[in-house]
């Protein structure tokens, strides 16, 4: 029977990818996510994996690069400053419409940054994870049970869409400790025919390329790719709406800021405001129809952040000035206290109509 | 106050070194039983030995145990944007100076324990040492005895000390409860016999007392107040 123990995040996430069947790790250490690897490094050797540090980033993507390219579950780690530096290898995967997990244990940025936590690379998950054109999954936790549920969807849903999947996580969720319950189900690894994994001389050699010859092709693969992509837009998008019924005031928050977020507003309704919370657990793709909803029923709304104010662009698209989206942050490793928030709350409150 | 001769207290020395598993629960147990050494009397400090932590450790508690008269030793880019894991030259002084009491909590498993390994000589000829094995059944890789056993040999190693008593911190975070630390007195027992070993406390939110007390099944409890929580969580006041 699944029990419940306490984990670390970091801890927890390597845990769950190797019950994914991921044996495959390639990473570089960095704060504050180094438990990840260290916990790889510990782990698979006993299991008849495969843990490589590698002598950077680069070279870590390009190996997981590789490692997917020959159809097996591989995955990578780091935090920001070292995602990237990742990213010209996320571009090539998602050029060669490759699976794989990365994860992103969110610091302090820009440059060196800092290592405590932030949600300052939101911009880089969703918008640009790499060069060109093209997207990743990118999944917001906001419990260490939730990374461990994720992992697995993130594994699953990379292969079904034939794309790389990253966690978005931070500094906050990777060092605290919580209880979870691992997942008692099977694990299916999806069929991988274009692989390039030996033909056995049974068919014609698979071929793993992101490098056009002729425009016309590269656009048509693009082109191809956005298909699929508003097909995921459509089926994938995933928010979770707490008290947001009867709300007045609904605020949006991910990851662990969710948490920060989730006790303001409990908070507000004990002092008579109704308030809400609409927590993307997708980011890309972005829950655009569950923020236009709240819209329609809220005065008012508030998007709140670890960051100058990222996620707040997709809000403000998807409310479509509907409402005021107003936006709290704080950034360089700080988190927002739950009275800050609340203080955020009263004040929009206090000028709703 | 609180000024009760907890038997964990009676195991004390001068120098009150917490090792164990990162997750053990080793900055609680360290926090609280550096305000009980203060209440009975002592001149104490709390030194944050912990080099592989980058946040959620006993430095956290610097300004609350400072207005409390606790002197505090940290690593000197503790809770700052440096990812520089350095030890300042103050740690030597709570050996030097026989007449302070210390607890020092060092960072988990045996890589944090290689920290604590630059003072074994030192501590070996002070003499005057606890040194502190905390253990926790729920934390995953230490659920069986042998695989808590196994780490402390890991730790011992890295640090160059022996360990001389286990302390139960059996926890679950904020889903602990009585059934919780209760399913945990077997496991702490075989723990300490299978080290050879005096199991000298368990550890418990002392908001459970009451039902552990009835069940009269934890000898050697040690009820402490829960410190260290979640950033969105309230804070307990750290008071004597």
């Amino acid at each position: 029977m699944a029990e419940k123990v306490l984990m670390k995040g970091n801890e927890a996430l390597a845990e769950a990818a190797i019950r994914c069947g991921c044996k495959r790790f390639f990473g570089y250490p960095i704060t504050p996510q180094t438990e990840v690897a260290a916990y790889m490094a510990k782990r698979l050797p006993k299991i008849g994996g495969t843990y490589m540090q590698a002598e950077s980033e680069i070279s870590a993507i390009n190996m997981v690069y590789g490692a997917a390219s020959a159809g097996v579950r591989a995955m990578t780690s780091s935090s920001s400053p070292g995602i990237s530096l990742k990213t010209e290898g996320i571009s090539y995967l998602i050029g060669s419409d490759l699976p794989c997990l990365i994860i992103n244990v969110m610091r302090g940025g820009p440059g060196l940054g800092g290592i405590q936590p932030s949600q300052s690379d939101y911009w880089q998950a969703t918008k640009a994870p790499g060069h060109g054109d093209g997207h990743i999954l990118v999944f917001a936790p906001s419990t260490i049970q939730e990374m461990v549920d994720l992992v697995f969807d993130a594994f699953d849903l990379a292969e079904t869409y034939r794309m790389p999947a990253m966690i978005l996580a931070d500094g906050m969720l990777g060092q605290m400790m919580e209880p979870v319950v691992f997942p008692e189900k099977e694990v299916v690894e999806h069929e991988k025919p274009w692989a390039a994994n030996g033909h056995q001389g049974k068919r014609e050699h698979n071929i793993i390329n992101s490098l056009y010859l002729k425009p016309d092709e590269l656009e048509r693969t693009n082109r191809e790719r956005f298909a699929r992509y508003e097909i995921i837009k459509e089926k994938e998008a995933r928010v979770e709406e707490y008290l947001t019924e009867d709300a007045d005031i609904i605020v949006v928050a991910y990851g662990a800021t969710s948490r920060i977020v989730r006790a303001a507003v409990k908070a507000a309704r004990e002092q008579g405001i109704k308030a809400g919370m609409v927590r993307p657990i997708t980011v890309w793709p972005f829950p655009a129809k569950a923020v236009a909803k709240a819209a329609e029923t809220a005065s008012r709304m508030l998007c709140v952040e670890m960051s100058l104010g990222q996620m707040v662009e997709d809000v403000r698209l998807a409310v479509n000035g509907k409402v005021p989206v107003e936006f709290y942050g704080r950034t360089g490793g700080i988190i927002p206290t739950p009275a800050e928030v609340l203080e955020q709350i009263k004040k929009i409150a206090g000028g709703a109509k | 106050m609180r000024k009760v001769l907890f038997p964990v207290i009676q195991y004390c020395k001068r120098l009150n070194i917490i090792c164990g598993h990162y997750g053990s629960g080793k900055t609680n147990l360290a926090v609280n039983l550096v305000l009980d050494l203060k209440r009975q009397g002592k001149d104490v400090t709390l030194v944050d030995l912990d080099i592989v932590n980058p946040y959620f450790r006993s430095a956290d508690f610097t300004e609350a145990l400072e207005s409390n008269g606790i002197h505090t030793i940290n690593p000197m880019y503790a809770n700052t944007n440096l990812d520089i894991p350095a030890i300042g030259p103050e740690v030597a002084s709570v050996l030097e100076q026989k007449d302070r009491t210390a607890v020092i909590d060092v960072g988990g498993d045996d890589a944090g324990a290689a920290a604590l390994g630059r003072y074994a000589q030192q501590i070996l000829e002070d003499g005057d040492y606890a040194y502190f094995y905390v253990i926790n059944r729920c934390r995953y890789l230490t659920r069986t005895p042998e695989e808590a056993a196994e780490i402390l040999r890991e730790i011992e190693f890295t640090s160059r000390l022996k360990a001389t008593g286990v302390v139960n911190n059996s926890n679950v975070s904020y889903q602990t409860t009585s059934d919780t630390i209760i399913s945990s007195i077997a496991y702490a027992e075989e723990v300490a016999q299978r080290l050879n070993l005096p199991l000298v406390a368990t550890a418990y939110d002392r908001r459970l007392g009451k039902q552990l007390e009835a069940a009269g099944l934890v000898s050697n409890g040690y009820p402490v107040e829960i410190f260290v929580n979640p950033p969105w969580e309230e804070k307990t006041k750290v008071e004597l």
